[in-house]
């Protein structure tokens, strides 16, 4: 029987394992958006395949009934976790009016959700951080004991939104993590053609925090990091930035050839680390998950996403005069 | 009634919303321990403390960009932009974020925040301390634009604006800063964003326009009362979104129209009012709509002589309404 790490770090069997099925969740529906994109049903799809172990790991970390997220884009795993149900994201990928992060005004993916304090955000990358590093503030000016998490990919953290908002968190000392999820590629433009530094985390100095980078593909050290992260946020000590390093399965988006700029080989390559089927394998050699609970656990998982595809299709699209709506209080 | 100058006005403003709603606070450049470079936060870093006079990093976008997001948890951040010129680094958390959370999210986030930045010329500031910036914003359904002209309306529109659930921009003239006084009422006051202010009856010309050219225009009015020349002012007060009605209203009262901005013409606030009134008072123009407004130039140069040249005054309000008055 393999090394059992997750006990250590305070985790049951059963969290483990729903971990695990937040993973897959999110896995297979990025991958029904793809096949339901390639259909000609929906018009978009960007993905968060291969990240899936790193924003999971965080996620739990985290408190999910108090703590505030700003995600990015690829973030599918981490609105997962805080409360959004697959129902919900696919009615956002099928632009329909029930739709909770917006309605159908938005492409899918810009997530957003009030009551599971999953804060909106827009196309232009990186402005998410200065309003978690807001969010960060209130908590510290009411004295109250929540974080905010925001997330972000390597290729934004050269924008000015991020090094602005991490220094106001690290000068005010606010309670905010940071996680750039690194996964090589911003669109076409490959890490060493992004960052002069040899770590994204290498910034964090200058902003007073510390940085550290993990491995991105295994859930349980995420979900160390932020943990960790977490608890000096809370006892006054101030922001963290952790970097997950991972790699980005898909192509930028539907609208994206990968070919044009990376070998399949590489692809592949990155692909045998993926956490999906390394997560699977730890938990069978720990004994919580046994292949009969695997197979439980995919059929249950293919009944949401048909029941949630089924749903988003057949609901309504929002009146067309909808559109002159919610511009100012009303 | 106490005498209060325009800065003043907007300090008490500031003062008295901190005073009744805990979760205002201000945050930018300067405006703690020295209480801002124009002294608009004086005092209140004394009252109210380090975090509800919050002074940032030198960074624009984290100030919109942090106020947004402690706005969407519940806070009222009044975010200071030191000067308007200054705005431009911030100009994609206003327009990217602010004006279209409210939109995007379908009702389901919104930003109660106000911006407030000091504008315009004449006070030797060059072309980075001078400038007009509002037409910048004005095509960006969500924001409001809101411009006062006296030190009353600064006052109550500061407080609307504190108190409304949506972004707010809130530019204040910085030459009026001390260059005008009046009497303003300690009560606890507002003024209705969206609407525009008659501030002055008249039967020859109507002349709309906002911020410190009220002021040349109301002069420029006192003085051509004595030629006989009767001038209608209406003060814009909020430049977006434009309050149609009292602009048609003001422009059929006349059927003679001068608009006047600080700003150069092209693309201006006028502009938008201009297209408003030739949709609506064809029939009802004895006169072409006029503009007044700044060369098009960049901005205001420094030399004296370059400033006088860009800026407006009394005199060239005067000959404007003159000339409109004998077509």
């Amino acid at each position: 029987m393999a090394n059992n790490r997750h006990e250590s770090l305070g985790l049951t069997d059963e969290q483990v394992l729903d971990m695990y099925k937040h993973m897959l969740l999110a896995r297979k529906l990025d991958e029904r958006m793809w096949l339901l994109n390639r259909a000609g049903k929906i018009p978009f799809v960007i993905s968060c395949q291969g990240q899936e172990a790193s924003q999971i790991g965080a996620s739990f970390a985290l408190d999910r009934t108090k703590d505030y997220t700003a995600p990015y884009y690829r973030d599918l795993g981490v609105v997962l976790a805080f409360g959004m149900t697959a129902k919900e994201l696919m009615l956002s990928a099928f632009a329909k009016a029930e739709d909770p992060n917006s309605g159908g005004r938005q492409m899918p993916s810009h997530f957003g959700q009030k009551k599971n304090r999953i804060l909106t955000q827009s196309s232009p990358v990186t402005t998410q951080v200065p309003h978690a590093v807001g969010i960060g503030l209130a908590a510290k000016m009411d004295k109250k004991d929540f974080v905010s998490f925001v997330t972000l990919g390597e290729g934004s953290s050269n924008q000015g939104d991020f090094h602005e908002g991490l220094n106001f968190a690290g000068v005010h000392k606010l309670p905010v993590i940071t996680m750039v999820e690194n996964n090589k590629y911003a669109i076409s433009v490959p890490l060493d053609k992004q960052i002069a530094s040899e770590h994204v985390s290498d910034r964090a100095s200058s902003y007073g925090m510390p940085g550290i980078t993990v491995d991105g593909n295994d859930p349980l050290a995420v979900y160390e990091a932020v943990k960790k992260a977490r608890e000096r946020a809370l006892d006054g000590e101030g922001p963290s930035l952790i970097e997950a390093v991972a790699y980005r399965f898909t192509a930028h988006s539907s609208d994206d050839d990968d070919r044009q700029y990376r070998e399949a080989a590489e692809v592949d390559e990155a692909k045998k680390n993926d956490a999906i089927l390394t997560f699977a394998a730890y938990l069978k050699e720990t004994g919580v998950m046994t292949d009969e609970a695997e197979n439980d656990l995919i059929a249950e998982i293919d009944a949401i996403i048909n029941e949630a595809t089924d749903y988003a299709e057949n609901a309504p699209y929002p009146e067309p005069e909808s559109a002159l709506g919610y511009v100012y209080e009303e | 009634m106490p005498v209060q100058s325009y800065i003043q006005a907007i300090t008490a403003g500031l003062r008295e919303e901190m005073l009744r709603d805990e979760n205002v606070f201000v945050l930018g450049e300067d405006v703690g321990k020295k209480g801002g470079v124009f002294g608009a936060t004086k005092g209140l870093y004394d009252e109210f403390g380090e975090y509800r006079m919050l002074d940032t990093p030198l960074a624009e976008s984290a100030i919109a960009g942090v106020g947004i997001g402690a706005a969407m948890y519940g806070k009222r951040p009044v975010a200071e932009m030191q000067f308007a010129d200054f705005i431009m680094p911030a100009v994609n958390q206003i327009i990217s974020e602010a004006a279209k959370i409210r939109y995007r999210s379908n009702n389901d986030w919104n930003v109660p925040m106000t911006i407030r930045a000091p504008y315009g010329g004449g006070v030797h500031g060059a072309l980075y301390h001078s400038q007009s910036v509002e037409a910048v914003f004005a095509n960006q359904p969500g924001l409001k634009i809101v411009m006062p002209s006296t030190p009353y309306d600064a006052k109550g529109l500061l407080k609307a604006s504190i108190r409304d659930n949506d972004p707010v921009l809130f530019f204040e003239h910085k030459r009026a800063y001390r260059l005008l006084k009046a009497e303003v009422p300690e009560d606890d006051y507002v003024l209705p964003i969206g609407k525009a202010d008659t501030k002055r009856e008249g039967s020859d010309v109507t002349v709309i326009t906002y911020g410190l050219a009220v002021h040349f225009t109301l002069q420029a009015a006192e003085k051509l009362e004595e030629e006989g020349i009767s001038t209608h002012v209406l003060d814009l007060r909020t430049v977006y979104p434009l309050d149609q009605k009292a602009i048609i209203k003001a422009a059929q009262k006349t059927g003679k129209v001068l608009l006047i901005t600080e700003d150069n013409k092209e693309g201006s606030i006028i502009g938008e009012v201009s297209a408003i009134i030739a949709e609506n008072c064809l029939f009802d123009l004895d006169a072409p709509v006029q503009r007044l407004a700044g060369p098009e130039v960049p901005a205001m140069p420094f030399s004296p002589t370059l400033e006088k040249y860009f800026m407006l005054n009394p005199d060239k309000v005067e000959t404007a309404i003159r000339d409109l008055a004998e077509f």
